[in-house]
C-alpha cells in the first residue's frame, strides 16, 4: 500500500488562489485506508474549501485513482467536468495526481492535496511500516526477508555501522538496527555464512527512471 | 618524515590523533593545532564532515598537513558522495601526496547541520575498502585498468565494545578480507574486554590503534552520550571527572592512564580530542 499524508492546508489554498471552481478527486484504495483520500476526507476537504469561498463543482472517488484508464472513464462520462472547473485537487498518491493530470490535459491545472511517502506493510490495523523501497535489485534472499535498503537508514549491505547501540539504530533509538535483526534471523536459520560473504555494491541500473513494464500476455488486441 | 606505515612496521607503539577541519576557509587554528602535534604523533586523522556537520574538506586539510610535514590519514565517509565521486577523490588524494586513507560509513545526515540533505550511501565501508584495494591494484571498481593507480595504506574502523558483538566482528573480518591493513577503533573504556578483542584481532595480519576519547568535562561526556552515534561513556568515568576540581586535567589524566595501559600490549593508540587537540601532547607525555 502507498502511504500518503495531507499537505498543509495553507499550501493547498496557495495552489488554489484565484481559482474558485474546484473539482475534487479521492481514491478508494490506499488513500482511503490511510484516511487521506476516502469519502470522508474528500467531503471534509470540500467543506473546508467551501468555507474559504470556493465552489466545489463535483467530486469523484475512483476505486483506484492510479489506474489511468479508469480515471479517463470519469472524464468521458462527464463531458463538462473540465469545462466547469478552474482547477482539480487530488487526494491520492502522486500516481493518482498524474492520472488525473493526464486525463485533464494541458488546459487546466491539477494539484496534489497529499504528499506521497512510501510503500508500506500493514503491520497492525492502522499501522503502516516501510518495508521495501522498490530498489530494483532485491537482496531479501540474503537478508532473511528484512530489507537493509529500507530498514537501515543508510542502506548498508555488509552489517551494522558503528552507531548501533545495544541492537538499536543510531538514527532512531526506538528502532531496532536492521542488521541486528538480520543477524539474529540468519543465525536462527543456521545461515550466518551468508553474512560472512562480502555483499557487492548495489546495482542501480535497474532503477533508472521512469521505469515502464509491459506485460504482453495482459495486452488486449495483441 | 616517518610515515604511519613505517611507524607501525617498526613495532614501536604508534600514536595518531584526530584533527577536525575548520567550518570555513580560515585554516589558521587548524595549522596551529597541527604544529602543536607535529613530531609527537605518527599521523593525524582528518575527519570528513564529522557528525554530518559541513566543514572544510578532509582532502584539502590532509594536503595542508602534508605541507606541515605531518603524515595525514584522509578520512572518507560513504555519506556524501557516490561511487564515481569517491574513486575520483581517492585518486585525487593520491596524486596530491596523501598515503593513508580511512574508510568509514559516516554518521547519518539527521545528526548534522544539513538535515534536509540527501544521504548518499551509494556503497558501504566494506565496499569502499574493496574499491580502494582495486585502485591500489591499478584498476577502478569496474576492473578497468587505470593509467596509474594508487598505493594507499588502508585503514578502517571497528567497534570492539559493540553489543551484540558478533555481527561487528563478522564485519571486521570482511573489512580485512577487503584489504584493510590497520584499524582505528571506536572509543574504548573496558580494557579487559579490549584486551580480549586485541588477542582475537592479532590472528589477522592487521595493526590495531585503540581509540581514546578525551573527556573535557562531565558535561561533555553527557553530550557525547546523547548526541554522538556509538559513544557510550560509562558512568564511573563521568563520576570521576565530575568530582575533580579541574575536570579537563582529570580527563587528560584518564586518557593518559588508558594510553599507558595500552602500551603494555597494543600496537598503538588513536586519540580523539574533539576540539581540544592542544591537550594531546600532555596526554602523550603523561603516558610516558
Ligand atoms: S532489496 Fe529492499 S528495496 Fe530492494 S526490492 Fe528488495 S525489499 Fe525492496
Ligand atoms: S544502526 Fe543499524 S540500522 Fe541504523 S544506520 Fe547503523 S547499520 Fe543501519
Amino acid at each position: 500500500m502507498i502511504i500518503t499524508k495531507q499537505k498543509d492546508f495553507f499550501k493547498i489554498l496557495e495552489y488554489l488562489k484565484g481559482r474558485n471552481n474546484i473539482y475534487l478527486f479521492g481514491c478508494d484504495s490506499c488513500a482511503e485506508q490511510c484516511e487521506t483520500g476516502g469519502d470522508k476526507e474528500v467531503k471534509a476537504m470540500a467543506y473546508l474549501l467551501k468555507n474559504e469561498g470556493k465552489k466545489i463543482t463535483g467530486f469523484s472517488i475512483p476505486a483506484e485513482t492510479c489506474y489511468s484508464m479508469l480515471v479517463k472513464k470519469y472524464f468521458r462520462e462527464d463531458k463538462d467536468m473540465i469545462e466547469n472547473a478552474d482547477a482539480f485537487l487530488v487526494l491520492a498518491c502522486g500516481a493518482g495526481v498524474k492520472a488525473v493530470a493526464d486525463a485533464v490535459g494541458d488546459g487546466k491545472p491539477v494539484f496534489p492535496a497529499l504528499d506521497s511517502l512510501y510503500l508500506a506493510n500493514v503491520t497492525r490495523y492502522g499501522h503502516f511500516f516501510e518495508g521495501c523501497s522498490l530498489c530494483g535489485d532485491c537482496v531479501l534472499g540474503e537478508t532473511g526477508g528484512i530489507c537493509p535498503h529500507t530498514q537501515c537508514p543508510k542502506g548498508l549491505l555488509n552489517g551494522p555501522c558503528g552507531g548501533m547501540v545495544n541492537g538499536k539504530c543510531e538514527v532512531n533509538m526506538e528502532n531496532d538496527c536492521a542488521w541486528i535483526v538480520i543477524y539474529r534471523r540468519l543465525k536462527a536459520q543456521g545461515r550466518l555464512g551468508i553474512l560472512k560473504r562480502i555483499a557487492p555494491p548495489k546495482d542501480y541500473s535497474n532503477s533508472v527512471k521512469p521505469r515502464t513494464v509491459v506485460v504482453e500476455s495482459r495486452m488486449k488486441n495483441k | 618524515m616517518q610515515t604511519l606505515k613505517q611507524s607501525l612496521a617498526s613495532k614501536k607503539f604508534t600514536i595518531t590523533a584526530e584533527i577536525c577541519p575548520p567550518k570555513g576557509t580560515d585554516v589558521s587554528d587548524f595549522i596551529k593545532k597541527a604544529r602543536l602535534l607535529k613530531n609527537k604523533i605518527a599521523a593525524a586523522n582528518v575527519t570528513d564532515n564529522q557528525r554530518a556537520v559541513m566543514r572544510l574538506s578532509s582532502l584539502a586539510c590532509s594536503v595542508l598537513l602534508l605541507k606541515e610535514g605531518i603524515d595525514p590519514v584522509f578520512q572518507m565517509t560513504c555519506r556524501d558522495r557516490n561511487r564515481i565521486a569517491m574513486q575520483s577523490d581517492i585518486m585525487g588524494a593520491w596524486t596530491l601526496g596523501v598515503k593513508n586513507i580511512l574508510a568509514l560509513s559516516g554518521d547519518h545526515v539527521s545528526f548534522g547541520d544539513h538535515r534536509d540533505a540527501k544521504a548518499v550511501f551509494d556503497i558501504d565501508s566494506v565496499q569502499l575498502v574493496q574499491v580502494i584495494s582495486k585502485l591500489n591494484n591499478g584498476t577502478n571498481m569496474k576492473d578497468t585498468p587505470l593509467k596509474g593507480g594508487t598505493d594507499f595504506f588502508i585503514g578502517a574502523v571497528v567497534a570492539p565494545e559493540a553489543e551484540p558483538g558478533e555481527p561487528e566482528l563478522i564485519k571486521f573480518e570482511k573489512k580485512i578480507e577487503a584489504g584493510t591493513r590497520f584499524f582505528q577503533t571506536q572509543a574504548i573504556y573496558n580494557m579487559n574486554q579490549f584486551h580480549k578483542f586485541y588477542e582475537y584481532a592479532k590472528k589477522f595480519d592487521v595493526q590495531i590503534l585503540a581509540g581514546i576519547l578525551l573527556l573535557k568535562s562531565a558535561k561533555m561526556a553527557h553530550f557525547l552520550n546523547n548526541n554522538v552515534p556509538g559513544v557510550t561513556v560509562p558512568k564511573h568515568l563521568i563520576d570521576e571527572i565530575e568530582k575533580a576540581p579541574d575536570q579537563l586535567a582529570k580527563g587528560v589524566e584518564i586518557a593518559a592512564r588508558q594510553v599507558k595501559e595500552l602500551k603494555t600490549f597494543c600496537d598503538g593508540a588513536h586519540i580523539m580530542a574533539i576540539g581540544q587537540e592542544e591537550s594531546v601532547p600532555a596526554i602523550i607525555e603523561m603516558a610516558g
